[in-house]
C-alpha cells in the first residue's frame, strides 16, 4: 500500500488527507511537530480572549483520526533524504514515504531589529506563540503596554486580543495609513479611525528601531526610528507578515527559492514530492495572485487539487475567482475578485467607493475604465454572496448590472437595514458628474 | 497548555476580566433584591409586603439593568464574548456550580414542597415567599398568590430584565433585538398577564398560557381540563378548539414558511428563558457527536411516551356507546392510528430516500407506538390503562417529564449542560417542529461559499449543541431538526459565513466536496462523482 506522509497539519495538509481518505486506502500520515492534532489556526486569537477554549478550535473530534485511518506523529523533521525518501526526525527516528507532500506553513517575519528575540517578542502564528503570549501578558498588570509592529491583519487581531483584557496597545504601522498596500484610501482611513475609536494607540508612518532589554532577556521598551521616542512596554508582537517555513530543507535536493518552488501540479524538482499551502512557491503567479499565496482558503484548495493527482487524476492547481475575508475589531470584511489599493493597481482600473455616514460601512466596486466590466468589490461592514459574485465574475457582468442587482448579492441577517438604494443613488449621481 | 484555562475554579478570580466599581455597585443592589426575596423565604416577618415587593423586584431589575448598560453600553457595538470561558460563573467553575445547586434546589421545593415557600393549605394564609406575592396576585387577579404565581411572576421578570441586557448586547444586531422582544412580549402577555385576566373574567376556566401548544402543554387535554373549558361555554370551547387547531393547523403552516424558530426562539416561554436568563450558558452544550447520537434517542423517546400518554388519556374518560357521544374510544383510537398512518406513510413515500439508516429507526418508533396503542386498547379496562392506573401513568409523566426534566434539570442545570437541555434532549413539542423542520420547510442556514475558517465561534455558542462548523466549513447548508433558529451563530461568525434563510425547499440540504473557490472544473469533477 503506498504510504503518503504528509509534514504539517495544518489546513493544507489535513485537506489533502481527507480528500486522499476519501478517494483511496492509501497509507496516510501526518506529522507534526506543534499539536497533537489539528486545530484551527485563525482562532488562536479567540482562545486569547475568552470567547472558546482551545478545545473548540479543533474541528474534528480527537477520534476522527483513528476512525478515518490518517495516522498522527508527533515529531520534528530535520531533514528530508529525498534518496532514500526518508524524513529524519529531531528525536533521532525515522519515518519512509512513497509521496510527501510538504505543507509546513509559515512562520512570522523578523527584520534583524536589535532585540527581536528577546522573551516577549514574538509574532502569532503557532499554538506556542498563543502559550507565550498567556505567559508574558496575561493581563494588565503582568504587561503593561504591548507594541505591535506591522500593520496588517495578524497585527490588528493583536490588537483585538490585547484590547480584551484592557492592556494598552501602540500599533507601529509603517505605511500612510493601516493596510493600504491592499486596502483602497477610503477604506483604509475607516478602518484608522474604527482602531483608534477602540483607544489603540495607532502610530502610522511609523518604524521600529529596536527592542531593549531589562537585562533578564525580557523587554524593557522600544524606541521609535523616526521620533527616538522611547515607549515602556513588556510585549512586542512582531506582525509584519509572514514567510514560508521551509529552513529544514536548505540541505535537501529540493529547490526553494523564498517558498519550496513547484509547477502548476504542485509538484517540486524532486519526483514524488509536491508542496501546498504558505510554504509553496509558484515558479509564476497565477493571474493576479502572488507566487506565495498565505491565505487559509488557498491552503485548503491546494490539498483539495492535490488530492485528487495523487488518486490518479492529475490536476493543475486552478484556483477559481479570487476571494478573501477578514475582520478589523467590529467590522467585517470580504472581498471577491480583485480591488487594487494605490500600489500596483492597473492603469485601467477604477473605483466607486460609497461610505455610510455611521463610518463603518463601506463598500468600493472595481471596474475596467474603458469596457466597465466588473473587475470586483470590497465590503465593509455589510455581508455578501459569495456564490452571486462568483457567478457574476464568470458571467463578466459590466460594473452597472453589479450595482443595479447588488441586493441579490446581500447577506446580511434578516430584518438588517438595507443600502442599496443609497448606493445606487450615489453610484448614479457620481458616473452622472463624471 | 494554556495556564489561563484553569482559573475557572478560582474565587478571586485573578484575570483581568474584572468588573467594574459600577457593576459591583449594580451587584449590590441586584443581591439586595434578592435578599428581600430569601428573607421572606425564610419567613422572617416583613411589616408591609407591599412594599418589600415592590422593593425586591424593582431592586433586582435595576441591578440587573445597570449592570447591563455597563457591560455594553461602554464599548462600541459589536460581538461581546471577552472572558465568557475565564468567568467562573460562565465556564462551570465555582460559582457556576453554586448557581447550579441554587436553582436545582429552587425546582425542587418548588415543584415537591411548596409549603416550604410559605404556600398555605386549607385556606389558611400564605406566608413566606408566597405570602411577599400575595399583594400582587391580589392587584391582578383579585386572590392570593400560589408557588406557580410567584415562579411565574420570577420567570417574567428574568425574562424581562435578562431580555434587556440581551438587546444592549447584539445591540447591532436586528434580528436579535426583534426576536427578543418577542420573547419578552409573549412571555409578559401571553404566559403571565392574558391568564390572570382570564380568571378575573371567568374563574372556573384552568389556567391556559395560549402560545403553549401541546405536547409541550401536556395536560391540555387532560380530563380535567378538557372538563373544565367545556363546562364554561363559548369562551371555553373556542379555548379548547384554539388549542387542537395550534397544534394541528397554525403549528405545521409556520413551521413550514419559517422553521421551528417561530416558536422555539419567537413564543415559547422555555425557549425564552434560555435566550434571556440563560444566554451567559448557551456556549456549556456539549457539541460530541455522542451528545448528538443521545439527543435523538431521548427526545424521540420523550415524544413517543407523550403521545401515547396523551392518547390514553384522552382514551381514558371517553365512553363505549356512541349513543352518549359520538367521539368513542373505538372512533378514537382508530382515528389516532390512521392519523399517524398517514404521516409515517407520507414521510415514508416522499423522504425515505433520503433518510437513509433514519428510515428504520422512524418504522421503529412507529411500529411501537401503534403497537403501544392497540395494546392499551385491548388489555384496558374502565380504571386501568396499561394494567396500571390511568391516573398513575400521567402522573409519572408529569412527574418525571413535565417536573424533574424540563424543570430541574432543564433550568437547575443551565450553568452545567446550557441553556437548552430541556429543549434539546426532553421537549416533545421541539422533537415534532424539528422533524417537520428537517423534512419538510423553507428554512435553512446557508453557508456563504467558500468564506468559513472552521474557527468554530458558530458551534461554540450554539446552544443546541450543533456541530456548526462540521457543515460550514464544507460550504453545506445547516439543515437540522434541533436548530432554534436563535441566530446566534450568525451574528459571532467573524467572516459572515452564516445567515438564517426561508428560501425554496429545492436545492436546501446541499452535501459538497469541494468549496466555492476552485477552479469549476475540479468542483464539477468531485460534485458530480
Amino acid at each position: 500500500m503506498e504510504h503518503i506522509v504528509i509534514i504539517g497539519n495544518g489546513i493544507s495538509g489535513v485537506t489533502l488527507a481527507r480528500h486522499v481518505r476519501k478517494l483511496s486506502d492509501k497509507k496516510i500520515t501526518i506529522v507534526s511537530a506543534e499539536t497533537d492534532y489539528f486545530f484551527s489556526r485563525t482562532a488562536l486569537m479567540y482562545v486569547y480572549m475568552g470567547h472558546m477554549k482551545f478545545e473548540h478550535t479543533q474541528p474534528y473530534e480527537n477520534w476522527f483520526w483513528k476512525k478515518n485511518r490518517i495516522e498522527l506523529k508527533k515529531g520534528y523533521v530535520n531533514s528530508i533524504d529525498t534518496d532514500n525518501k526518508t524524513l529524519l526526525f529531531a528525536e533521532g527516528d525515522t519515518l519512509v514515504y512513497d509521496k510527501l507532500i510538504i505543507a509546513t506553513g509559515s512562520k512570522p517575519n523578523k527584520f534583524g531589529w536589535p532585540g527581536q528575540d528577546l522573551n516577549g517578542a514574538q509574532g502569532l502564528y503557532s499554538k506556542q506563540d498563543l502559550d507565550s503570549m498567556e505567559q508574558i501578558a496575561p493581563d494588565n498588570k503582568a504587561c503593561k503596554r504591548a507594541v505591535i509592529v506591522g500593520g496588517g491583519l495578524i497585527g490588528i487581531e493583536m490588537a483585538e486580543m490585547f484590547n480584551s483584557r484592557n492592556i494598552p496597545v501602540t500599533f507601529l504601522v509603517r505605511e500612510s495609513s493601516f493596510w493600504n498596500g491592499v486596502l483602497p484610501e477610503g477604506e483604509s482611513q475607516m478602518i484608522n479611525r474604527h482602531i483608534k475609536n477602540h483607544h489603540i494607540d495607532l502610530r502610522l508612518s511609523t518604524n521600529l528601531k529596536e527592542i531593549k532589554s531589562d537585562g533578564n532577556g525580557n523587554i524593557k521598551s522600544i524606541i521609535i526610528e523616526e521620533t527616538g521616542e522611547e515607549l515602556e512596554c513588556n510585549f512586542v508582537g512582531l506582525t509584519a507578515g509572514v514567510s514560508p517555513n521551509v529552513s529544514f530543507l536548505k540541505d535537501s535536493k529540493i529547490e526553494i527559492n523564498r517558498g519550496i518552488l513547484v509547477n502548476r501540479y504542485l509538484e517540486t524538482n524532486v519526483k514524488d514530492v509536491y508542496a501546498i499551502g504558505d510554504c509553496a512557491e509558484q515558479h509564476e503567479a497565477i493571474g493576479n495572485r502572488r507566487p506565495i499565496e498565505a491565505v487559509w482558503y488557498t491552503g485548503r484548495m491546494m490539498g483539495e487539487t492535490l488530492a485528487q493527482t495523487l488518486c490518479g487524476n492529475k490536476l493543475q492547481y486552478k484556483p477559481g475567482h479570487w476571494f478573501n475575508s477578514a475582520k478589523f475589531l467590529d467590522i467585517e470584511y470580504q472581498t471577491y475578485g480583485w480591488v487594487f489599493g494605490e500600489r500596483g493597481r492597473p492603469e485601467y482600473e477604477k473605483h466607486f467607493h460609497w461610505k455610510h455616514e455611521d463610518d463603518t460601512k463601506c463598500i468600493t466596486v472595481a471596474y475596467n475604465k474603458d469596457t466597465k466590466a466588473f473587475l470586483g468589490i470590497n465590503t465593509f461592514g455589510i455581508r455578501m454572496r459569495h456564490e452571486t459574485f462568483d457567478t457574476w465574475l464568470t458571467e463578466q457582468r459590466d460594473v452597472d448590472y453589479v450595482i443595479n442587482h447588488l441586493k441579490e448579492a446581500n447577506f446580511d441577517p434578516e430584518f438588517y437595514k438595507h443600502f442599496e438604494n443609497q448606493i445606487l443613488e450615489t453610484y448614479n449621481n457620481q458616473m452622472q458628474t463624471a | 497548555m494554556s495556564n489561563k484555562l484553569n482559573h475557572s475554579m478560582s474565587l478571586a478570580s485573578p484575570d483581568a476580566f474584572h468588573i467594574s466599581t459600577k457593576q459591583k455597585f449594580a451587584l449590590g443592589i441586584g443581591l439586595v433584591g434578592l435578599l428581600i426575596l430569601a428573607l421572606a423565604l425564610f419567613n422572617v416577618n416583613l411589616p408591609n409586603t407591599a412594599l418589600f415587593l415592590t422593593l425586591a423586584i424593582g431592586l433586582i431589575s435595576v441591578g440587573i439593568v445597570v449592570y447591563s448598560r455597563e457591560a455594553y453600553l461602554t464599548k462600541l457595538e459589536g460581538i461581546k464574548n471577552d472572558g465568557t470561558w475565564f468567568k467562573s460563573i460562565s465556564s462551570r467553575g465555582f460559582w457556576g456550580w453554586a448557581l447550579g445547586i441554587i436553582l436545582t434546589s429552587f425546582y425542587i421545593v418548588l415543584y415537591f414542597y411548596p409549603q416550604y415557600l410559605g404556600l398555605a393549605k386549607d385556606g389558611a394564609p400564605n406566608t413566606g415567599l408566597v405570602g411577599l406575592f400575595d399583594p400582587l396576585s391580589n392587584l391582578l387577579s383579585g386572590r392570593n398568590a400560589s408557588q406557580w404565581f410567584v415562579y411565574g411572576s420570577l420567570y417574567t421578570i428574568a425574562i424581562l430584565a435578562f431580555g434587556y441586557k440581551f438587546i444592549l448586547k447584539y445591540r447591532h444586531n436586528r434580528y436579535q433585538q426583534i426576536r427578543t422582544m418577542s420573547v419578552m412580549f409573549f412571555q409578559l402577555g401571553f404566559a403571565f398577564l392574558i391568564p390572570e385576566f382570564m380568571y378575573v373574567m371567568n374563574n372556573d376556566l384552568p389556567y391556559y398560557d395560549l402560545k403553549s401548544v401541546w405536547p409541550l402543554n401536556y395536560y391540555l387535554f387532560d380530563e380535567w381540563s378538557v372538563k373544565g373549558f367545556l363546562s364554561n361555554g363559548n369562551l371555553g370551547l373556542a379555548l379548547i378548539i384554539f388549542g387542537i387547531v395550534s397544534t394541528f393547523l397554525i403549528t405545521p403552516i409556520l413551521t413550514y414558511k419559517y422553521g421551528k424558530r417561530w416558536y422555539c426562539s419567537w413564543v415559547c416561554g422555555c425557549g425564552g428563558l434560555a435566550e434571556t436568563a440563560g444566554d451567559s450558558f448557551r456556549q456549556l452544550s456539549s457539541k460530541k457527536l455522542s451528545a448528538w447520537k443521545l439527543e435523538r434517542w431521548l427526545i424521540h423517546t420523550v415524544l413517543v411516551f407523550s403521545v401515547v400518554m396523551t392518547t390514553a388519556m384522552v382514551y381514558s374518560y371517553l365512553g363505549k356507546d356512541s349513543n352518549n357521544f359520538w367521539l368513542t374510544r373505538d372512533v378514537f383510537i382508530t382515528s389516532v392510528i390512521v392519523f399517524l398512518t398517514i404521516i409515517f406513510a407520507a414521510v415514508m413515500y416522499f423522504r425515505g430516500k433520503e433518510l437513509g439508516k433514519d428510515a428504520k429507526a422512524g418504522a421503529i418508533g412507529y411500529a411501537v407506538v401503534i403497537a403501544l396503542l392497540l395494546f392499551m386498547h385491548f388489555t384496558s379496562t374502565t380504571e386501568q390503562l396499561f394494567f396500571v392506573k390511568g391516573t398513575a401513568l400521567r402522573s409519572t409523566y408529569g412527574i418525571y417529564i413535565g417536573s424533574i426534566f424540563s424543570g430541574v434539570i432543564g433550568t437547575g442545570f443551565y450553568p452545567i449542560l446550557g441553556s437548552r437541555s430541556w429543549c434539546r434532549f426532553g421537549c416533545p413539542m421541539a422533537a415534532i417542529l424539528g422533524f417537520q423542520q428537517r423534512m419538510f420547510s423553507k428554512f435553512r442556514i446557508t453557508t456563504n461559499g467558500g468564506q468559513c475558517i472552521s474557527c468554530g465561534n458558530c458551534s461554540n455558542s450554539c446552544e443546541m449543541g450543533i456541530d456548526v462548523r462540521a457543515y460550514a466549513q464544507k460550504g453545506e447548508n445547516i439543515v437540522r431538526s434541533s436548530c432554534v433558529g436563535c441566530g446566534v451563530c450568525s451574528a459571532v461568525c467573524p467572516r459572515g459565513v452564516l445567515k438564517l434563510e426561508n428560501d425554496s425547499m429545492e436545492g436546501r440540504i446541499n452535501p459538497t466536496e469541494v468549496l466555492l473557490g476552485n477552479d469549476v472544473d475540479l468542483m464539477d469533477f468531485v460534485n458530480k462523482k
